[in-house]
């Protein structure tokens, strides 16, 4: 039988290695070392280079890997240098923001001081990386979809990492540099914020998520079952629709009736992937800052279902009406002290909320 | 390709090695289509067997005759008891705490009314705290009650208990873990801040309740690092009792109180318990134990969730020994001997210093 082949094929042919078009300028910045890489034309061209760093690129990295290094070595540091428990620690190990009780104050080294170094850091990395996009789509003559989309995940990261913390007084309310860490303070902000499920713009971005990941495989899909008649050739399909196009879209058409265009296909992905994290960075923005629990707006709002009561009454037990009704006759008095919800004392108290700010 | 499948199977092993095997039981706990839903692992439940079997019990005696005061020197809590009783109290308690050692694990064995054994001054506070335990939190734990196997089960110091926690490498320019981010048991292996207990369970306590009551924000300022506190806590429990959070809350609304289950009103009488018989019983004996059995802070071993619980959601899976054991039971107290160093009553303290909005937990 023969054996299936298409343009994307196991065939290898290893030529000279191409430098790129010329475009006038810059040539000098590209690197020149051009090489091929068998392994890596199993999932794409197998051609390494030419990469262009330029300073945008030079700054970026740096900024990156202080980034990383601050980050690593503070992780490193807290298993006492120990290099296997490092390894084995790794994935519990974090670089922690400021406790609250420092608000918008510059904390100690130790105490989130590295962890607003390091944050700095990403933030220009990612910021000149965004800027170098930017740059080699113009200079390429492209346009700038890639930067701006870039651009909608890094509005994300500075809502949660900067944008909402400063406005809610406390750098304590960022995210920490670490595996697990990050992980549980995710959790953390929805049991804070009463299940951010409820919120309609972690909604949205749920929907266009799975919408990119939806749109991602069919348009996959298609392409690939028409590659047998040149249709990942795509750019020329869209100047001159061939057999291919016209057999993918009528696909679609016996499907469902309806089919997006060669172009516009593209841009459905794009603006799902794009509001996917442009609509969440809204939701976290306007959580604690002007709703402090989604659940309750829901409710207010008729949003959120009601269930059937299934276990009796429940009640608070520090309700007074319980109270007074002698429900809990047997126990002392169990408020806890007092300590605990006041403004916190000079000295910085982990769990304690800070002394200034708008909201904590 | 033959060398990249098993590549692929390793990875996935690998990854899938902190997982535990199916199948896992499911069981329904609140209703259809809420996620209200235990989950258990029959294999696991297996291993629990053998710590939840309860003791032989002491065979039964006269309640005739004199008192135990009457007879025995130097009796302070159970001299109300007849002799028999107490004999067979003072039995189970041996087979219970020191079954090894016997009755010279707390007795000097020349003197039995001798005080100089430090263990039968702690058992003496901890006869105590049991009888306050039986008499004043039913709350917590209703007419089942506990004994001294409830925690002790047969070792001298309960398996489970818990020593404040004392930074490793304190000072220094770098490394600190905020008290987090260790791969620490007492919050089932999180990154959660790793001593909920002395935030929550000591006699400062600390607040518990950080989710808003309001839709809108009304300066609600407990922060996200006082809810992963929290968290942290609630991770205790959960691995103390072997169940998922949905046990106690309501899966849309983790806050809202109509919604749960009547085991979050058990929990929360548990959490006020533990408080309490930390700062009444355990800390006041910081003098009493020697340094041998003090944590790196210098603090004595205190009672969690799974000092009690040990993996199971309700100790002993609810078989009561109380039953057994008359002389346990004590009588209310109209100010528990936990009162005078109990937290102060919450509208005092609600009114004070908490922010509005917001109730004392």
């Amino acid at each position: 039988m023969a054996e299936y082949q298409n343009l994307f094929t196991r065939v290898q042919v290893a030529g000279h290695p191409g430098a790129g078009v010329s475009i006038g300028r810059d040539d000098r910045e590209r690197t020149r070392g051009l090489s091929h890489w068998h392994w890596l034309g199993k999932i794409g061209d197998a051609q390494i280079g030419p990469i262009y760093l330029g300073w945008l690129g030079v700054a970026s990295l740096i900024f990156g890997f202080a980034w990383f290094e601050i980050v690593g070595l503070n992780m490193w540091a807290s298993v006492n240098w120990d290099p296997v428990q490092f390894v084995r620690q790794l994935p519990w190990l974090a670089l922690e923001p400021p406790p609250p009780s420092y608000g918008l104050h510059l904390p100690p080294m130790n105490q989130g001081g590295w962890w607003l170094i390091a944050g700095f850091c990403l933030t220009m990395s990612v910021l000149l990386w965004w800027a170098r996009m930017y740059r080699r789509a113009r200079a390429l003559g492209m346009g700038t979809h890639v930067a701006w989309a870039f651009a909608s995940a890094i509005w994300l990261m500075l809502v949660l990492g900067i944008i909402r913390p400063v406005l809610m007084g406390s750098y304590g309310e960022s995210v920490p540099f670490g595996i697990f860490p990050h992980l549980d303070w995710t959790a953390a902000f929805s049991l804070r914020y009463g299940n951010l499920f409820y919120c309609p713009f972690h909604m949205l971005s749920i929907a266009f998520l799975y919408g990119s990941t939806l749109l991602f495989a069919m348009h996959g899909a298609t392409i690939l079952a028409v590659s047998r008649f040149g249709g990942e050739r795509e750019i020329e399909q869209i100047v001159d629709r061939g057999t291919a196009s016209e057999r993918a879209a009528l696909f679609w058409r016996w499907t469902m009736g309806f089919n997006a265009t060669m172009e516009s296909i593209h841009r459905w992905a794009w603006w799902c992937a794009v509001l996917c994290p442009l609509v969440g960075g809204i939701g976290i923005l306007l959580t604690g800052t002007v709703v402090d629990n989604w659940y309750l707006w829901s409710v207010k709002h008729h949003v959120a279902p009601s269930y059937p009561t299934v276990f009796g009454t429940v009640i608070d037990p520090t309700l007074p009406a319980l109270k007074a009704q002698g429900a809990a006759p047997t126990t002392p008095e169990p408020a806890p002290a007092t300590a605990a919800i006041q403004v916190p004392p000079a000295t910085p108290d982990p769990v304690a909320t800070p002394s200034s700010g708008v909201s904590q | 390709m033959k060398p990249f499948r098993l590549l692929l199977v390793f990875c996935l092993l690998a990854g899938a090695a902190g997982c535990e095997r199916p199948p896992i039981s499911a069981v329904q706990h609140g209703y259809r289509g809420t996620g209200m839903v235990e989950l258990y692992n029959p294999r696991m439940l297996l291993m629990q067997e053998a710590i939840n079997a309860l003791p032989p019990v002491q065979p039964a005696t006269s309640q005739d005759g004199p008192r135990a005061s009457q007879v025995f020197k130097n009796v302070k809590v159970l001299g109300d008891q007849s002799v028999g009783e107490f004999t067979r109290t003072m039995a189970a308690m041996t087979q219970w705490v020191a079954p090894k050692q016997g009755c010279s694990y707390c007795h000097n064995p020349q003197d039995f009314a001798d005080d100089s054994v430090y263990t039968k001054v702690v058992a003496r506070r901890m006869l105590e705290m049991t009888r306050h335990v039986n008499a004043d939190w039913q709350s917590h734990v209703g007419s089942t009650g506990v004994t001294c196997h409830t925690c002790h089960r047969g070792n001298n110091v309960p398996a489970a208990t818990w020593f404040q926690a004392v930074d490793p490498h304190p000072g220094g320019l770098v490394g600190d873990k905020a008290g987090q981010n260790s791969p620490a048991i007492s919050v089932g292996y999180t990154s959660l801040p790793n001593d909920p207990f002395t935030l929550f369970l000591s006699n400062n306590a600390h607040e518990i309740r950080v989710a808003g009551t309001t839709a809108l924000q009304e300066d609600n300022r407990r922060s996200i690092k006082q809810t992963e506190a929290a968290y942290g806590l609630m991770m205790h429990i959960s691995t103390s009792l072997g169940v998922n959070c949905t046990y106690c809350h309501s899966s849309p609304a983790f806050a809202n109180w109509t919604q749960s289950t009547p085991q979050r009103v058990t929990a929360w009488y548990g959490i006020r318990m533990a408080r309490d018989l930390n700062s009444a019983y355990l800390t006041p004996l910081t003098a009493t134990f020697p340094a041998a059995r003090k944590g790196p802070g210098g603090d004595v071993a205190k009672v969690n969730c799974a000092s009690c619980h040990q993996g199971a959601f309700k100790p002993l899976y609810g078989q009561s020994m109380l039953k057994d054991y008359p002389a346990l039971m004590g009588h209310p107290s109209p100010s528990p001997a936990g009162a005078a160093s109990a937290p102060l009553p919450t509208s005092a303290a609600a009114s004070s210093t908490s922010p509005p909005g917001t109730a004392a937990s």
